[in-house]
């Protein structure tokens, strides 16, 4: 299977200055465009995770792990498949709710989204949500039937599903199996 | 031992037995050069004349010796200066550490005089880089920026120092280089990724399935590939040819991996490959490259390239393993040590059909000798002829270097100097000067074209005040002869701003700089200019006039199979 399709590395950096712009002029610069792209540290504040989300096929996604691999603030690499990891994002809708009869339509999708209505104004409601990308899409769809003012995502995390973790494919092993696991 | 960071600096070099260092002072590094002042007589500073020849003369330094160059500057300008310097560098995998200084922190970030982000700049076109904020991890990053230079697949390092941190204080504990790896901040990063440091050992079960493939090959063909010549693995490269039976193509930046008069020789392999070279890469059925990242000047057409054969690659470099060319087997590791253990495994092979069909075509380009006027075979084969065989070759950009290439006989790894991935023109001088530093017994010669040379001639005078001995020959065509050959067999000969015309002089030129120069355009008048030149052991100019329609042959079209010869 070597379709381009929406592909998830989780990576794990030196919480450093300038380590951030490394890692994403590296797939500028390999020609790739990043769609989403998060940040946060880790249970060790010297060590940051970074989720991106990039278009490319499998082989492309084995070369850009590689080329990652040889950054050196770059600890570890892990390509997370959607059947393999568990993806999460938030996302923020401020909805236009002109009325006191639309205001309660929006309150019941969001409830059936098991969204939290987190700021009310006149004509407006702000709904909170987390859900991976189907669901996003489908209450996004729904909202913008009342108008959506604006929104805003905080871009995709993930981790594997059950035990294993980023630091089982530290660079070392990564590297080590340089012919079986990677490529 | 409290110390300025200019003098941790400073000692950090001679713990990393740095000898040489090519720069150009300016505001901010001051203080460094102020230390290095109190170093003279332990390390050489040359002044060049501009950044750019500092930069390719540390690079020039490092590819002949083997060691890490090192090269000065300083903010700003001076930094900007290096770019392409390091670009050509990093794409020729050469080990040099730049240091330059930015300003002090105070006025960071202030758009100060001569400020400028050059670690945001050089992120791309370095292996690393460092701006160093704090002077007490100042010698901790050197050892670590000397260190990532010279292992794995080498490369440039780059090190910006805020002015304020070279003049404050810290302390330094000297240590000996055996130590780094297991101290400080270097320590840490070998514990989390030794592999970045130290190659991976080659796997034992990819080692016997090449066995195997090599085995079963009737037609087997090697690459000789840059990697050969940066990992100094020619012996080993040999072993294995000589063992294996087959021919070698070799690659621009592999001359010198793969001695050039060795029967099995096949030529360069490319777009300005020989007809042997690039007809094997089509007819194998076993391709085996050794340090060659298959390039688009090496497979043209990387779809189409050895398509019928089974291609092996062997690299330092995981990250290149099916980047341009798709393999069947690869094995990552250093090329000396997974050839060396190819060695222990296989048998004496023998492929006489194979090679006599290989043979059967020219393994380089019969270029007329002509007659009267000068032709470029003339002129290399009369410094062929007249210099010593074992005489470093450094070049520019354009036909002049694809000439060279084809005509010498390259002995070992180090002996030809050239931009091979970035094509730089205005490289050659600049790494003349920095190899005769580094190899002052061998005799240095620069090969170029008038196009190139106009570019950085001005470091004729680093070569006249420190009286480096550099031969140089241009190849005079009054024209961009490469660019010049396209228009002519692509462009419909619209010869679009690529005529020179006759200014400089180059013989005033040299004589404007304090040394001696000479126009030939008869092979008696050359060879007796290479024997002046010789005897005279200054700087020295031969302007070698030539015709502008000379072409470099044979030519394969970019993007086009490497056997669709535009010109044979």
């Amino acid at each position: 299977m070597n379709e381009v399709r929406r592909q998830t590395l989780a990576v794990l950096v030196d919480n450093e200055a300038g380590v951030l712009s490394q890692v994403s002029r590296l797939f500028s610069r390999k020609g790739y465009n990043i769609e989403s792209l998060a940040v946060g540290t880790t249970t060790d504040p010297a060590v940051s995770r970074i989720t991106i989300e990039v278009l490319g096929d499998d082989d492309q996604i084995k070369l850009l792990s590689n080329q990652l691999r040889k950054l050196f603030p770059v600890h570890s690499v892990k390509v997370l498949t959607p059947e393999r990891s568990i993806r999460r994002e938030l996302v923020l809708f401020k909805v236009r709710a002109a009325t006191g009869e639309k205001r309660n339509e929006i309150i019941q999708i969001a409830n059936i989204f098991r969204a939290n209505i987190i700021d009310v104004a006149i004509g407006s409601l702000t709904l909170a949500m987390i859900g991976d990308e189907s669901k996003i899409e489908a209450i996004q769809k729904l909202l913008e039937e009342f108008e959506v003012l604006e929104l805003v995502r905080t871009g995709v995390v993930a981790l594997e599903r059950g035990q294993e973790t980023i630091y089982d494919e530290t660079k070392e092993k990564g590297e080590f199996n340089y012919g079986k696991n990677v490529l | 031992m409290q110390m300025t960071g200019a003098k941790i600096l400073m000692e950090c070099l001679v713990e990393q037995g740095v000898d040489t260092i090519f720069g150009y002072p300016g505001g901010t590094i001051l203080n460094v050069y102020d230390e290095l002042y109190a170093y003279d007589g332990k390390i050489k500073h040359i002044l060049t004349s501009h950044e750019q020849g500092a930069a390719h003369a540390a690079d020039g330094y490092a590819r002949s010796t083997g060691k890490v160059g090192v090269c000065f500057a300083t903010s700003g300008p001076g930094a900007t200066n290096l770019v392409t310097g390091i670009a050509t560098a990093n794409m020729d995998s050469a080990p040099v550490v730049f240091i330059s200084c930015n300003v002090s922190e105070n006025l960071m970030g202030k758009d100060s005089f001569q400020e400028v982000d050059i670690t945001g700049i050089t992120m791309p076109i370095t292996k690393c880089n460092y701006l160093v904020r704090d002077v007490g991890q100042l010698a901790d990053i050197v050892r670590e920026a000397f260190a990532i230079a010279r292992s794995g697949r080498p490369g440039p390092v780059f090190i910006d120092i805020l002015k304020n941190v070279t003049a404050e204080k810290a302390d330094f504990e000297p240590l000996p280089r055996s130590e780094h790896s297991a101290n400080g901040r270097l320590g840490a990063l070998m514990q989390r990724s030794s592999q970045n440091f130290q190659p991976p050992k080659p796997d034992e079960k990819d080692i016997d399935t090449l066995v195997e493939m090599i085995r079963e090959a009737k037609k087997p063909l090697l690459i000789c590939g840059g990697g050969v010549v940066r990992g100094r693995a020619q012996e080993e490269f040999t072993e294995f040819a000589e063992k294996l039976d087959a021919p070698v193509a070799i690659t621009l930046m592999g001359a010198g991996g793969f001695k050039g008069r060795n029967p099995l020789t096949a030529g360069m392999v490319g777009m300005h490959g020989s007809q042997a070279a690039n007809r094997a890469c089509a007819a194998c059925d076993l391709l085996i490259a050794v340090g060659c990242r298959f390039s688009d000047r090496v497979a043209t057409d990387p779809k189409s390239f050895a398509k019928q054969a089974k291609i092996v690659q062997i690299d330092i470099d995981r990250a290149e393993i099916n980047k341009n060319v798709k393999t069947d087997h690869h094995i990552v590791g250093d090329a000396k040590r997974v050839l060396a253990m190819l060695n222990r495994r296989i048998t004496q092979q023998s492929h006489e059909e194979w090679k006599e069909n290989v043979f059967s075509y020219p393994t380089e380009t019969e270029y007329d000798m002509g007659d009267s006027a000068l032709t470029p075979k003339q002129i290399l084969s009369a410094i062929a002829e007249l210099m010593p065989q074992d005489t470093i070759v450094s070049t520019d950009v354009g036909q002049h270097q694809m000439w060279a290439i084809q005509h010498f006989h390259f002995d070992y790894p180090g002996q030809l100097l050239t931009s091979g991935g970035f094509g730089t023109m205005g490289f050659g001088l600049g790494a003349a000067i920095g190899a005769k530093v580094g190899n002052p017994e061998k005799t240095v010669i620069h090969i170029t074209g008038d196009g190139s040379f106009r570019m950085n001639c001005n470091e004729l005078a680093t070569e006249q005040h420190y009286d480096i001995p550099v031969i140089t020959f241009i190849f005079d065509n009054r024209t961009l002869g490469m660019v010049r050959q396209w228009q002519t067999l692509i462009y419909n000969k619209h010869y679009s701003q690529t005529t020179l015309g006759h200014a400089p002089d180059f013989v005033k030129l040299a004589e404007a700089y304090g040394l001696r120069g000479k126009r030939v355009a008869h092979e008696d008048e050359l060879r007796a200019a290479i024997q002046e030149a010789m005897e005279y052991g200054h700087g020295y100019v031969i302007d070698c006039v030539i015709d502008m329609d000379e072409m470099v042959r044979p030519m394969v079209g970019g993007g086009s199979p490497i056997t669709k010869f535009i010109i044979s």
